[in-house]
């Protein structure tokens, strides 16, 4: 398992790096000169000139480039030009925001995605397995910035039951929280469920014809034990590994919700810094999110290799 | 045997694309997301004829109005009719869909096919690269691209269509190491064709079901990514209508105008879900093993 384990880290590392180049090669797409689009409409000499020290802009490229990965090896994205912070600080203080609500949509699209996953294998041609797909072709269909608009209405202006926008902290308020983030939550889950709900039929439908099944209705066990205990133990394993993938989904969907609901979170500061024309912190964002999705990647293929020993020894 | 019969039994089997179309058309869901997609296509194609108003002409006296008999789909903010902002709008959303497509499909099949056939250091750098690419989520690498680009549709479909190479690149070159060690490769390759035809002759067809698959699903993704990025007010500048732009003026407006939130909304809904059924109609044409 070691050996499997530092193999799979010694292949993370030049992804990482052409992960880095690509971030890095961002800042060259600006028209003209970065200096005087990165320092907005001021154009503050003052301001210009700190924009080139601290992207060494009159070195030449390459240089410039081992200048900012070493910045970033030491923990440092760079610095907000405008909140005037470092872009670490900034990402580090909104990323429980957008984990937390990533989270909760993980678990509403494995309540979701799972049981309507099982239904629609058991239940392979029926109304059921029919109402299912549709539900999944809805959720993968479905904008979810446009989900949310119309939760809002529903649940906030004409139920008043939600509020419209905002977060509190659960320091602050569990039940607000909560509160807060039901609706952002069953959005950003939606379509992560809808997939779930897919390779959870697919799975379903591969073990409930296998073998070891048939053996176990052989000998007399009841079909709820066959369904839980012998066909779903096997086919979650991919399953629960998809889960860990679609959190660079959730993360992507995450930009969106929180727009629409007023989270302040990870996404929510990506698009005001796109709007602020605040460049380093969308290298900062691109970056942590690439590579927190490179070490998911990792953490699912550990998973997978657990239980799945085939894999660690390399045989497949 | 009859005459009809023997006939029947002479006549040349129907090829694999030929199959491949019955199949698709025997497929409620795959015909049904086809007659969806045509709809917003002729739409798109006939907004001249078809809108009721100009789509960007304000109307200070009709600002707000819910949906009546001159306005069916009721008028947003400045009085402009929303079916005629939803009606042209399917010209962006479709436009940005096949033209982001298509820049991925003319950066991914090459590659895909140099990686694939080639091997080597230029995999080896070419899947790199596609690696990192997909180690950044879709929308988040849109819109750092779109943002670095600056704001417009053109720049978002690019910003979109680079954003989704990396799987036709993979896709291509997975399918180029199965079709290349084929029997008839290997004989168009024994009779002495050189390697350019045999990869554009011989291997590119064989690789083409799958690539038409991923591209009506992309497709889908593409309007969705278009439509957040115009929502973030990084694709269709206003006042150009946009379904994505359309939702993110409607949301302040919930309140007094809900009308405006839900047409936009539901036509992209409506065209993502056709391209996603006829994409998962096409798949199921092509491989009737995932059946």
């Amino acid at each position: 398992m070691s050996r499997y384990l530092l193999r799979r880290l010694l292949q993370i590392v030049p992804t990482l790096f052409v992960v880095s180049i690509l971030i890095f090669g961002l800042q060259q797409l600006l028209p003209g000169d970065p200096a005087l689009i990165m320092a907005g409409e001021e154009r503050d000499p003052i301001a210009i000139q700190e924009i080139r020290e601290q992207y060494r802009l009159d070195q030449p490229l390459p240089v410039q480039y081992v200048y900012w990965l070493a910045g970033v090896v030491q923990g440092d994205l760079g610095q907000s030009m405008r909140i005037k912070r470092p872009v670490g600080e900034l990402v580090l203080e909104k990323l429980p925001v957008t984990l937390e609500l990533a989270c909760l949509a993980i678990l509403i699209a494995l309540v979701i995605g799972i049981p309507a996953g099982i239904i629609s294998a058991v239940f392979r041609g029926s109304i059921w397995d029919y109402g299912a797909n549709l539900l999944a072709l809805w959720g993968i269909s479905v904008p979810n910035f446009w989900l949310g608009i119309l939760m809002i209405f529903l649940f906030s202006v004409h139920l008043g039951w939600l509020p419209a926008s905002g977060y509190v902290s659960p320091g602050e308020s569990l039940i607000g929280n909560l509160a807060s983030l039901v609706m952002p939550a069953f959005v950003l889950g939606t379509g992560v469920s809808a997939v779930m709900m897919r390779h959870t039929r697919a799975a379903m439908l591969q073990t409930l014809g296998a073998d070891y099944v048939r053996t176990a209705r052989a000998k007399g066990v009841g079909e709820p034990g066959v369904i839980i205990r012998h066909a779903l133990r096997n086919a979650l394993t991919p399953v629960i590994t998809l889960g860990a993938l679609e959190f660079g989904t959730l993360l992507s969907g995450a930009v969106l919700t929180e727009q629409v609901f007023s989270i302040p979170g990870f996404g929510k500061l990506v698009v005001d810094a796109v709007f602020n024309r605040d460049y380093a912190v969308v290298q900062g964002v691109v970056l942590v999110t690439a590579s927190a999705y490179i070490l998911l990647n990792l953490l699912a293929d550990l998973a997978y290799a657990l239980a799945n020993p085939r894999l660690r020894s390399g045989t497949t | 045997m009859t005459l009809a019969l023997e006939i029947q039994a002479m006549a040349p089997p129907a090829g694999p694309w030929r199959r491949a179309v019955q199949r698709l058309l025997a497929r409620k869901g795959a015909v049904f997301g086809m007659v969806v997609v045509f709809f917003f296509v002729a739409v798109a194609l006939l907004a001249p004829l078809i809108s009721p108003y100009d789509p960007v002409a304000t109307n200070w006296a009709t600002v707000r109005k819910a949906p009546s008999a001159a306005h069916w789909f009721g008028t947003d903010e400045v009085g402009r009719d929303v079916l005629a902002r939803v009606i042209w709008g399917a010209r962006a959303s479709l436009t940005a869909g096949v033209i982001s497509v298509a820049i991925a499909l003319a950066f991914g099949i090459p590659l895909g096919m140099l990686a694939g056939y080639r091997g080597g250091w230029i995999d080896a750098v070419i899947g790199r690269v596609v690696d990192a690419m997909l180690a950044c989520p879709f929308l988040i690498l849109a819109i750092a691209l779109a943002a670095f680009l600056g704001p417009s549709l053109g720049n978002a479909m690019i910003a979109i269509g680079v954003t989704a190479t990396p799987i036709f690149i993979r896709l291509t070159r997975g399918q180029v190491l199965t079709v290349k060690t084929e029997d008839f490769v290997e004989a168009a390759r024994a009779v002495g064709n050189k390697e350019m035809r045999i990869a554009f002759r011989h291997v590119l067809p064989n690789v083409m079901p799958p690539l038409l698959v991923q591209a009506s699903l992309a497709i889908a993704t593409a309007i969705i990514a278009e439509a957040s990025l115009s929502f973030l007010g990084l694709g269709q500048q206003p006042p150009a209508p946009s379904w994505g732009s359309m939702l993110n003026t409607a949301q302040r407006f919930l309140t007094q105008a809900p009308w405006m939130a839900i047409w936009p909304g539901f036509a992209i809904f409506l065209v993502v879900m056709g391209f996603n059924m006829l994409g998962d109609g096409l798949r199921d044409a092509f491989d009737p093993r995932q059946t």
